[in-house]
């Protein structure tokens, strides 16, 4: 496939401070990427250099081929969504989707078709006539994207353009979002720190932390197969369960010890060499958890006790006291389990990770 | 005896208090705080009053000695002879000159401050330039320069130029003298617009101008009217410049006014006097009366932020 945006090498610094550090990625055509990240991993900082609002102190950026590292942003072919719609109070929600197109000198009549064309897409018409101060929120995000829309660009950015709706409406425009996209077919550059944002929205996730991309891939490996501990902790909801321990030599296979409790590794697929006597890190997400009647035959058996139960509806989320260990488990809202109670408990090896303790990498 | 029990309760019940708590009209709090407020009402109010009164009475009537008495015989003499009669000096044609020196030093000087310095603060909040910090700390601490410092460099560099002792000269100082606190205060309320509109606006590919002329400007409307009351009313009330940096012919309404109740020759006219301190202060009293609540936003806005 071909590559829509290309970044190599990029670095930024603020004084003293190194934003981005020697970045690379390689954003495909027609993809939509995620950058995922908390606040202050430079996100939204690699988002303004693709748009030229920040140049960078090394390195270079190609769009569609191009490099359009010097180039202003208007000639870089993107259009950007941000977080605050940003969009001209003064003027009319037509004048607002029109102002590059009439900065640029197009011709009225083409001015008007692309302004229809982009009401239509997002069925804002209505609303053209409208000042921005009588818009919900959500009809100022379809104008921002609008916006974008008729100045027909390559790439769009976004940075975080949902963060400021509510929580109904950014699951519905979450879905616009997608819809939009499978219909554009343009490549999107996506900013968030919300991880269900881009577990649903992404095509590929690109997951930072201190100005470096810890992981690049699809949101299913991401979230099964983390790269690191970070990583592996950042996404998902409750955050994994981590075990630290030590890996010992237990009836011929590996397992791990911790609080003098030992988990069999029988069923883990290792990418890397394990040695006893390495410091490890056992990760088990929430659901990977298997409690009383789950638990199948030479499943390795542990007891736990339930600490908290925190009903979700469709789930019930688990607390559980085990060996020095709180435990989080994801089991069917119906199951219920009352504090105190005792109950069996199995992880499932094969859906486990086993990172590092000291690199914190991927075993 | 449990029925009575019941009933008492639900009596106490529908009794207790409900809805908006009731509050008395006349409470000691609002005594205090009305009667303080009229009272220092009344005490900036009386010399206005006294002057309005004196300015209507004729000058038998004023040597009587009742300053707070109302006028007796209502006379308008005194304002037609300080607007178009009093002398100073060799001219004897009132404040009238006065007046217009007055617009035409104002007029030009507010307009081409407030022109410059929002350029200046659009460029110091959205376009940050290299050496742009400094340049806004320089700018801050001109604000803080008492001016007395600056007078005499600012004479002979009029001089040097050629237009000391001109109106344009005033003017130039005048816009100048203007320019730190109205670049503060610019620069304050374009930095308080989001960032994320000019960046916008730099996407769909407007350029500096682009975004100052369509973007900027059409928002900055209110801290305009701000930065032009500030300035009206400043540079109408100037002296300090006025005696320093022109001549005689050409000292604005402030200048002039002193000149007409200081001259030393002749009865003092109390009632001409009055006249003519009522319509120097006439212009920026219009301007705080029809945009008090403008000129409270921009004290607010003064109150410098960042």
């Amino acid at each position: 496939m071909n590559s829509s945006v290309n970044i190599k090498n990029l670095s930024l610094d603020f004084g003293a401070v190194n934003v981005l550090k020697s970045l690379d990625l390689d954003i495909r055509d027609g993809e939509f990427l995620v950058l995922l990240g908390s606040s202050g991993c430079g996100k939204s900082t690699l988002l303004n250099c693709i748009a030229g609002l920040l140049e960078p102190t090394e390195g270079q950026i190609f769009i569609k081929g191009r490099n359009v590292t010097w180039e202003e942003p208007k000639d870089r072919g993107i259009g950007m969504v941000f977080q605050s719609y940003a969009l001209y109070p003064q003027m009319t929600v037509e004048k607002n989707l029109s102002f590059g197109l009439r900065i640029a000198k197009m011709p009225q009549a083409e001015i008007d078709k692309r302004v229809a064309r982009a009401a239509e897409i997002l069925q804002i018409q209505p609303l053209l006539k409208r000042k921005p101060s009588e818009l919900s929120g959500g009809q100022r995000q379809r104008v921002a994207i609008g916006r974008a829309l008729v100045r027909d660009v390559d790439v769009f950015l976004f940075d975080e353009p949902l963060s400021n709706l509510d929580a109904k409406l950014r699951a519905e425009l979450r879905v616009e979002l997608k819809r939009l996209h499978q219909s554009l077919k343009n490549t999107m550059i996506y900013v968030t720190h919300d991880q269900i944002e881009a577990l649903t929205l992404a095509d590929r996730i690109a997951i930072m932390k201190n100005g470096l991309i810890q992981q690049l891939d699809n949101p299913d490996t991401i979230y099964n197969t983390p790269k690191n501990l970070f990583v592996a902790g950042f996404i998902g909801s409750p955050s994994m369960n981590f075990l630290r321990g030590k890996l010992v030599a237990n009836e011929g296979a590996l397992a791990v010890e911790t609080h003098g409790v030992r988990f069999g590794l029988g069923g883990y697929r290792a990418g890397r060499e394990m040695n006893p006597g390495q410091e490890v890190v056992l990760g088990v997400r929430p659901e990977h958890i298997r409690v009383n009647e789950d638990v199948r035959a030479g499943d390795e058996v542990h007891e736990a006790v339930v600490d908290i139960e925190e009903p979700m509806g469709a789930d019930n989320l688990l607390w559980l006291k085990h060996a020095g260990h709180t435990l989080s488990v994801r089991v069917n809202g119906a199951r219920r389990f009352k504090p105190g109670t005792k109950v069996k408990l199995a992880f499932d090896m094969g859906l486990a990770s086993l990172f590092d303790a000291a690199s914190e990498e991927r075993i | 005896m449990a029925d009575v029990l019941n009933s008492t309760a639900m009596i106490a019940i529908e009794d207790a208090p409900a809805g908006r708590k009731p509050r008395r009209a006349v409470s000691r709090r609002n005594v205090v705080v009305y009667g303080l407020l009229l009272l220092a009402a009344f005490y900036y109010i009386l010399p206005l009053y006294v002057m309005i009164v004196t300015s209507l009475k004729g000058m038998p009537e004023i040597r009587l000695g009742n300053i707070f008495s109302p006028p007796v015989e209502i006379t308008f003499e005194p304002w037609v002879k300080a607007w178009a009669q009093a002398c100073t000096g060799l001219n004897c044609d009132g404040l009238s000159r006065g007046f217009w020196n007055s617009v035409l030093i104002t007029v030009p000087s507010v307009l081409v401050s407030i022109v410059v310095a929002s350029v200046n603060g659009y460029a110091l909040a959205n376009w940050r330039f290299k050496g742009s910090d400094a340049f806004f700390t320089i700018l801050i601490v001109g604000a803080f320069i008492p001016y007395q410092v600056m007078l005499y460099p600012m004479v002979i560099i009029l001089r040097t130029i050629g237009i000391y002792g001109t109106l344009t000269g005033l003017i130039v100082v005048h816009t100048v003298f203007g320019m730190p606190i109205l670049t503060l205060l610019f620069r304050n309320y374009f930095t308080s617009l989001p960032e994320e509109l000019f960046k916008a606006a730099r996407v769909d590919g407007a350029g500096f101008w682009g975004i100052y002329f369509h973007i900027m400007l059409p928002m900055a409307i209110p801290i305009m009217v701000v930065a032009m009351i500030l300035q009206v009313t400043g540079i109408w009330n100037d002296f300090l410049f006025g005696v320093v940096f022109t001549k005689p012919d050409y000292y604005p309404m402030t200048v002039q006014l002193n000149n007409i109740v200081n001259s030393v020759q002749g009865v003092k006219e109390y009632n001409v006097n009055m006249a003519a301190t009522i319509l120097t202060g006439a212009v920026p009293l219009a301007v705080y009366f029809l945009s008090g609540r403008y000129f409270v936003r921009g004290i607010a806005a003064g109150a410098v932020k960042g």
